[in-house]
């Protein structure tokens, strides 16, 4: 089992120096010298441009500031916003329980959707139920997640005036950030009515960025249950006269769930690419908008060091969903 | 079978001569009424695209400003003369969608064409020659994987600037790892095969073994891939319009569209409604034709 793990975790070192790799190479890819980038259109003289770069480290050679790159991100240096000055790594941490709600709620309204309707077309297979699910499923992945936005906006919010167009919460209310995270900080607040406006605010958001993880998962869950269904130890179960509920909810169900456990961790990826159209389009103070407003504030140690924390979170995502499906089905641990 | 149904078919070979791989193929294809529908989709929406300038009642461009968010003809206020209706400064939608049509192909055309071009060649010498290139090659694919493919291309679009072709360049980038995985999975499955090793026995090159020996017997999966590949890139490039990144304006790119419609969703539904449609019914259409041609060609899922 160690062993197993070490074998895992070692595959990703390689994976991790490329990623910091790229972002180091990222900021000098930019046309324009970095710190001409940083000034903008104020100017410089040559002067004052020779001391910055010696002070920046910029007259090193390449595998000097690599080096140093690597050593400041080893000790929690992400850089800082050129913008509002404060350390990458800040505001990462600031913003990132406002995406992690709402990936959490789009993933919860994903399975709790996809998983029985995938079980109920795999268990009535051609069925007119079974078409419908596949149909729409097939729908919601070939979604342009922000039109699908922008539809339910014009029906929920302006049409019906149901949910609130932007943001997490209504400027009614002030809620002391706790946990950063809106659901429970407004629970715990005294706020008469904060919780409410905050799962308004979060209602929209989620079924879009959860569309395609919903998609994804009624198909993988059909495909797995047709899969096991077919297996001989199920027409044991039939012919041992079990009913066909518990058949499909206790004998098939655990068996099919295992790829589906793992297609729904590999929607991470899915999941924080999503969030940077998501949280554009509804002004949700996240990771994604804010790596979108750096590129358009040209704030580029922020998309450095956000591009960096984004990879390292989906390959440790990735890396624990596989460690855990090898935990979940030993034919994978002794596999290799 | 009897046996003489057997002796029967061997003393007329001619009656029972096997149908012709591209004759299986189109009966197994057609088969799947999905898969048809998303064909005859996708043809019209290329004859939309190749007669965009003899088709589309305007130019995409003309503002006719005393019409401006004219609604389409069934609603009321809208005309004929603009069916789709009008956009903020005047422009007919109907014109600008059939125009974007001609980009969308053209975007998922060349993405697809750049992508399979790099991930064959990358995935033919990982495959072939294994080794440390092939761990050099497939490691630096895993990390491509690693990142999201919008935020990878957001990033090759931060680097080389906004626009239409670097947004086209940035999605094939992302979509490569794909096309080199599947490249490489399928040459070192051939690679053991009597054929290959005849071939290199007697005397071919290493090229001729690469791209006229294996690489034929390697293109159903990547057939497949590319055509699932069409949508990905069409909605890639759409959501880089959309955010600013991809087509600039006045280009009539769907994505790009959206982005200026963005304001008008309170005001004018048809300038929101449209351009999605299009984008809806074209992703659609591509993934339809995928998953026919994946159970077409592929002999493993035949059932």
């Amino acid at each position: 089992m160690f062993k197993f793990i070490i074998s895992r975790a070692a595959l990703v070192i390689p994976t991790f120096l490329g990623i910091t790799f790229l972002s180091f190479f990222l900021i000098r890819l930019v046309p324009g010298d970095p710190i001409e980038v940083r000034v903008g259109e104020r100017g410089i003289t040559p002067e004052r441009l020779a001391m910055l770069r010696e002070q920046l480290g910029l007259d090193q050679p390449l595998w000097v500031q690599f080096a140093s790159y690597v050593g400041d991100i080893l000790s929690g240096n992400f850089g800082t916003s050129l913008v509002t000055k404060n350390p990458v790594l800040l505001e990462f941490l600031e913003l990132f329980p406002a995406t992690v709600e709402l990936s959490v709620c789009a993933i919860l309204f994903a399975v709790i959707l996809g998983l029985p309707a995938g079980v109920m077309a795999a268990s009535r297979r051609g069925s007119f139920w079974d078409h419908t699910v596949m149909g729409v499923s097939l729908g919601g992945y070939s979604m342009p997640i922000f039109w699908w936005a922008l539809l339910l906006i014009l029906l929920f919010s302006v049409s019906l005036g149901w949910t609130p167009v932007s943001g997490r919460l209504s400027v009614m209310y002030y809620v002391e950030p706790v946990t950063g995270f809106m659901l429970i900080d407004t629970l715990l607040s005294d706020e008469p009515g904060a919780f409410r406006s905050a799962v308004h605010h979060l209602v929209l958001p989620s079924v879009v960025l959860g569309t395609i993880p919903l998609a994804v998962i009624a198909r993988m869950t059909r495909s797995s249950m047709l899969e096991v269904l077919g297996e001989d130890y199920i027409r044991t179960a039939r012919a041992k006269g079990l009913s066909a509920g518990r058949i499909v909810g206790l004998h098939a169900l655990r068996n099919a769930m295992i790829p589906v456990v793992t297609v729904i961790g590999l929607q991470v990826g899915t999941l924080l690419g999503g969030a940077i159209l998501t949280e554009t389009i509804f002004s949700w103070p996240g990771i994604g908008k804010w790596l979108i407003e750096s590129i358009n504030r040209r704030d580029y140690p922020v998309l450095q060091g956000g591009v960096l924390l984004v990879a390292t979170l989906v390959i440790v995502v990735n890396l624990i969903v596989d460690l855990l499906y090898g935990i979940l089905n030993p034919r994978i641990r002794h596999g290799r | 079978m009897s046996a003489t149904d057997d002796i029967e078919m061997m003393a007329s070979p001619a009656k029972a001569a096997p149908p012709s791989p591209l004759r299986t193929f189109w009966w197994s294809f057609a088969e799947n009424k999905g898969a048809v529908a998303g064909l005859l989709v996708i043809v019209v929406i290329a004859i939309l695209a190749i007669f965009a300038d003899w088709i589309a009642p305007h130019s995409p461009t003309e503002q006719f400003r005393d019409f401006r968010l004219l609604p389409p003809f069934w609603a009321d206020g809208g005309t004929l003369r603009f069916p789709l209706g009008t956009d903020d400064i005047g422009r007919d939608i109907l014109s600008r969608l059939i125009h974007g049509a001609r980009l969308s192909m053209a975007i998922g055309l060349i993405v697809v064409t750049l992508a399979l071009g790099m991930g064959i060649v990358l995935g033919l010498v990982a495959g072939f020659y294994r080794g440390w290139i092939d761990v050099a090659i497939m490691r630096l694919m895993d990390m491509m994987l690693a990142l999201p493919s919008l935020l990878l291309a957001i990033v090759v679009v931060a680097i080389l600037g906004p626009g239409l072709s670097n947004a086209m360049f940035a999605v094939s980038i992302v979509v490569l790892p794909h096309y080199a995985r599947l490249t490489r999975a399928a040459v070192i499955s051939e690679l053991g095969k009597d054929y290959v090793v005849a071939s290199r026995v007697s005397g071919a090159g290493t090229l001729r073994l690469m791209f006229s020996t294996i690489l034929p017997n390697c293109m159903a999966p990547l057939i497949v891939q590319a055509t699932l590949g069409f949508s990905t890139a069409i909605l890639d490039a759409a959501a880089l319009g959309f955010l600013g990144l991809g087509a600039q304006p006045p280009t009539p790119e769907w994505g790009t569209m959206l982005a200026s419609a963005r304001e008008f969703v309170t005001r004018a539904w048809w300038v929101v409604t449209f351009p999605g449609i299009a984008i809806l019914v074209t992703v659609l259409a591509f993934n339809l034709m995928g998953d026919g041609l994946r159970d077409a060609l592929d002999p493993k899922l035949k059932r």
